[in-house]
C-alpha cells in the first residue's frame, strides 16, 4: 500500500464506523475540494451509493460555479441532497459586512437549523489538521453539546481505531474522516482518482482560489496553476498557508478558536 | 508521493516539546510567512528569539498559561521524507491526551531537560510508550545551553535514561540520544560548534534513521467485520484487514462463531479484486450462505490456522485514564477491533504507579487515574483475540463507561 492507499483506507474505515453507529448521519458538502473528496470516499465506502444524506449549508453568498457544480454532481452521483439556508437571517439583512457574525449566523446557525429540522445525530466533515492550528487539535469523533459548543479543554480520549460510538442526549457528533490528510495529499488523490472539482481552483488571468467559501470573504492567490498537475507542482514549492485568502482566519489570532468553540466547522 | 513517518514528542512539562517542534518547522522552512509573522508578533521574549511554542500551542488558554493542553498534529518535510509530528502535553492531568497522541504514532521522541533531568512525566511517558508497544525511540537532551553544553551532564543523563528504559524492556540505541538546544537551534537541523565533543547525529539526521511501520501482510489473516451491506442484492462484509491477506477461493473461518466459508470475491469500487492485504478497507463476498446468517459486526474472518484465542475471560494490562476511579465489580463496555461486549471487573492485581513503577497493591479494590494494573475481566459473550505482540489490532482494547473511553489495555 502506498501513502494514498493508507489515507483512503483509514478514511473509509472512519466513514463506515460513523454509519454503523449513527444512522441519522449526513455528509456536509461545501462543494470545495476537501468535502468533494469526502463525498468521493463515501461513494467508495458504500460501493457507489451513499446511504445517507448530503447537506449543503448555503449562505446565499457562494460562487455561481459552486451552485452549478453542486447541481450537476449531486444528480450524477445519485446523492440525496439537502440544501439548508438561514432564510430568516438572510431576509433580515445578514451579510458579510457584519464579518464574523455573518459566519456564525449563516453557517453555524444554518447548520443548527438543519440539524434541528432533520434530526441528524452525526455529521461527516472534511476538515484537516494541517489547515489550522485549532483543527490540529481535533479528534476523529468529536462531540458537540446542545449549545453546539466544543469543549476543547476536555476532549475525550481516542485510542487507536476505537471511536466514540454513542452520543449523549442533545448532542451531535462531528466526524472528521480527512483529519490526517494534508492539502497536498488531497491534490495527489484528486489526480489519482480523477475526482471532478470546481474550476475556481484553476488559474484564470494569473489568479486562482486555493480555498473557497463565500464570494465576499475569499480572495484568489497569485498563481498560474491551471490544472491539477500544476497545482501539485505549485504546492511542492510554496510556503504560503492554504487559508491565507480566508477572512475569518485573519480577524484576530483566536478568531478561529472562538468560531469553532461556538460550533463553526 | 513521498514516504511519511508519524512520531510523537513526549516528556515532562516544560522540557520543551512545543518549542522543539516550532524550531523544527522553522529550521526546515516549513512555516508559512504569515504564521511566522504571527509567532513573532505574539511573542514577548525580549532577546529576539521567537517563542516557538506558539506554533503548536494554539488555544488562547495554552498560550496565556504557556502549557500544552491537548495533543495536536503538524506536518513537515525533510530531504528524505515527510513527517507528521504529534505533540503531546506534559502535564499529568492531560495524560489521556498524551496517550491519544501516542496511539497514532510509529515512533517516539522523548525529551529531557538537561538542567532538570528525569522527572515524574519523563518516567511515566516512557513507561506508557512501552505499554503501547512503541519500540522505536529516540531521546533528546534539550536545553543544553543551560548546562554550558556539558558533555559530562549529557553522559550522566544518557546513562540514567538508558538504565530506566531497560527496567521495562525498552531500548534506545546510544547514537539515538541527541544533545540539543531547541530554543537556540543547536544541533537540531545542523551541527553546532558548541558541541565539539558530540560526534553523532543532529536531531534531523537521527529522525531520518527511524523506520516507518510495516503493514502486517505476512501475518495470519484477520478481518474483523465492521458492517454488512446489501449491495445490488449481494451481502457484502465490510471491514479492514488488520493482518494477512485474503484471496478469491480461500477457505476461511469466522471467530468467535466458528463457522467456515469460502471467499467468492473481494469487492472494491468501481471494480473487483482477486486479493487484498493488511491495511486495506474492502468488501468481502462469501460463497456459503449458511455461515452468512450467523454473521454480524464483531465476527472476525480468520486463517484456518493459526486461529485466534476464543474465550469469555481476559487477563490484561490496563491503564486508567478517568478522574473517577475504577472499582472492583464495576461493569463496563469492552471494545477490541470491532467486537463490543460488556464486562465485569473480577480482580485488580499489581496496581502500579506508572511513574515510579512502585507496586501499590498486590490485590486492589480500585484503580485511579494514570495508574496501571492487571485486570481480570469476565465478558458477557465470547470474543476472539491474539497476543498484542503478534497482532496488535487483535490484542489491544478500550474500556468504556457510559459513553466515554476510560481505559486502554493490552493482552499478552
Amino acid at each position: 500500500m502506498d501513502r494514498l492507499d493508507e489515507l483512503e483506507s483509514q478514511s473509509i474505515y472512519i466513514i463506515r464506523e460513523a454509519y454503523y453507529h449513527y444512522k441519522k448521519l449526513a455528509v456536509l458538502w461545501s462543494i470545495g475540494k476537501d468535502s468533494t473528496t469526502l463525498v468521493w470516499l463515501c461513494r467508495k465506502a458504500f460501493f457507489g451509493k451513499i446511504p445517507f444524506r448530503a447537506l449543503h449549508i448555503d449562505t446565499g453568498y457562494k460562487f455561481p460555479d459552486m451552485y452549478k457544480f453542486r447541481d450537476e454532481y449531486s444528480k450524477k452521483w445519485g446523492m440525496d441532497l439537502v440544501v439548508s439556508r438561514n432564510e430568516e437571517a438572510i431576509a433580515a439583512g445578514m451579510g458579510p459586512e457584519k464579518k464574523l457574525e455573518c459566519c456564525t449566523v449563516l453557517k453555524t446557525q444554518g447548520l443548527k437549523l438543519a440539524i434541528a429540522k432533520h434530526g441528524f445525530e452525526a455529521l461527516l466533515l472534511g476538515i484537516r489538521r494541517d489547515e489550522h492550528g485549532i483543527r490540529a487539535k481535533e479528534r476523529y469523533f468529536s462531540p458537540r453539546d446542545e449549545k453546539f459548543q466544543w469543549d476543547y479543554q476536555d476532549q475525550p480520549p481516542e485510542l487507536w481505531d476505537q471511536y466514540k460510538n454513542q452520543a449523549e442526549e442533545k448532542t451531535h457528533i462531528r466526524v472528521h474522516p480527512l483529519l490526517h490528510w494534508t492539502e497536498k495529499d488531497i491534490w495527489y488523490y484528486i489526480k489519482r482518482e480523477q475526482i471532478p472539482i470546481t474550476h475556481l481552483y484553476f488559474s484564470k488571468e494569473g489568479k486562482r482560489y486555493r480555498s473557497i467559501g463565500c464570494t465576499p470573504c475569499c480572495n484568489p492567490v497569485e498563481s498560474t496553476a491551471a490544472n491539477v498537475d500544476e497545482i501539485i507542482q505549485e504546492l511542492e514549492t510554496t510556503n504560503t498557508s492554504e487559508r491565507a485568502g480566508r477572512a475569518q482566519d485573519k480577524e484576530n489570532v483566536y478568531t478561529m478558536q472562538k468560531l469553532r468553540a461556538l460550533g463553526y466547522m | 508521493m513521498r514516504e511519511n513517518l508519524k512520531f510523537v514528542a513526549v516528556g515532562h512539562v516544560d522540557h520543551g516539546k512545543s518549542t522543539l517542534i516550532g524550531r523544527l518547522l522553522y529550521d526546515t522552512n516549513s512555516l508559512p510567512p504569515d504564521k511566522m509573522e504571527e509567532v513573532r508578533s505574539m511573542s514577548e521574549s525580549s532577546d529576539g528569539v521567537p517563542e516557538f511554542a506558539f506554533v503548536m500551542d494554539h488555544l488562547e488558554e495554552e498560550r496565556n498559561n504557556r502549557i500544552t493542553i491537548d495533543t495536536a498534529q503538524i506536518f513537515f518535510d525533510t530531504a528524505q521524507r515527510s513527517y507528521t509530528i504529534i505533540d503531546a502535553p506534559g502535564h499529568k492531568q492531560f495524560l489521556k491526551n498524551m496517550i491519544t497522541g501516542s496511539t497514532q504514532a510509529e515512533a517516539a521522541l522523548l525529551l529531557i531537560d538537561a538542567e532538570e533531568g528525569l522527572r515524574e512525566q519523563t518516567h511515566r511517558h516512557a513507561y506508557m510508550l512501552s505499554l503501547l508497544g512503541i519500540k522505536q525511540l529516540m531521546v533528546v537532551i534539550n536545553k543544553m545551553d543551560l548546562v554550558d553544553f556539558s558533555q559530562e551532564r549529557f553522559t550522566e543523563l544518557s546513562q540514567q535514561i538508558t538504565k530506566r528504559l531497560g527496567e521495562f524492556g525498552m531500548e534506545v540505541a546510544p547514537e539515538m540520544i541527541i544533545p540539543i538546544s531547541a530554543r537556540l537551534g543547536d544541533n537540531v537541523a545542523g551541527p553546532s560548534d558548541k558541541f565539539s565533543w558530540h560526534e553523532g547525529m543532529t536531531l534531523l539526521q537521527a529522525l531520518d534513521q527511524l523506520q516507518p511501520a510495516v503493514t502486517a501482510e505476512n501475518g495470519p489473516l484477520r478481518f474483523p467485520i465492521q458492517d454488512i451491506y446489501d449491495v445490488d442484492g449481494e451481502k457484502v462484509l465490510a471491514g479492514r484487514i488488520v493482518s494477512g491477506t485474503v484471496r478469491q477461493g480461500q477457505n476461511i473461518m469466522f471467530h468467535p462463531c466458528g463457522k467456515s466459508a469460502t471467499v467468492d470475491h473481494i469487492k472494491d469500487f468501481p471494480t473487483k479484486k482477486e486479493s487484498a492485504g493488511a491495511g486495506e478497507s474492502i468488501g468481502l463476498v462469501i460463497r456459503d450462505g449458511i455461515a452468512l446468517k450467523a454473521l454480524r459486526r464483531g465476527q472476525v474472518a480468520c486463517e484456518i490456522e493459526p486461529s485466534p484465542q476464543v474465550g469469555n475471560t481476559v487477563v490484561a494490562t490496563v491503564f486508567w485514564m478517568n478522574g473517577e476511579p475504577l472499582q472492583k465489580g464495576d461493569t463496563l463496555d469492552f471494545k477490541c477491533a470491532t467486537q463490543q461486549v460488556s464486562c465485569k471487573v473480577k480482580k485488580i492485581t499489581d496496581r502500579l504507579n506508572s511513574s515510579t513503577l512502585e507496586i501499590l497493591d498486590g490485590d486492589a479494590d480500585q484503580l485511579g487515574e494514570t495508574e496501571v494494573a492487571r485486570l481480570t475481566l469476565k465478558l458477557s459473550d465470547y470474543i476472539c483475540t491474539d497476543p498484542f505482540e503478534s497482532i496488535a489490532e487483535m490484542g489491544r482494547f478500550v474500556l468504556m463507561r457510559d459513553t466515554n473511553t476510560v481505559a486502554g489495555g493490552v493482552l499478552h
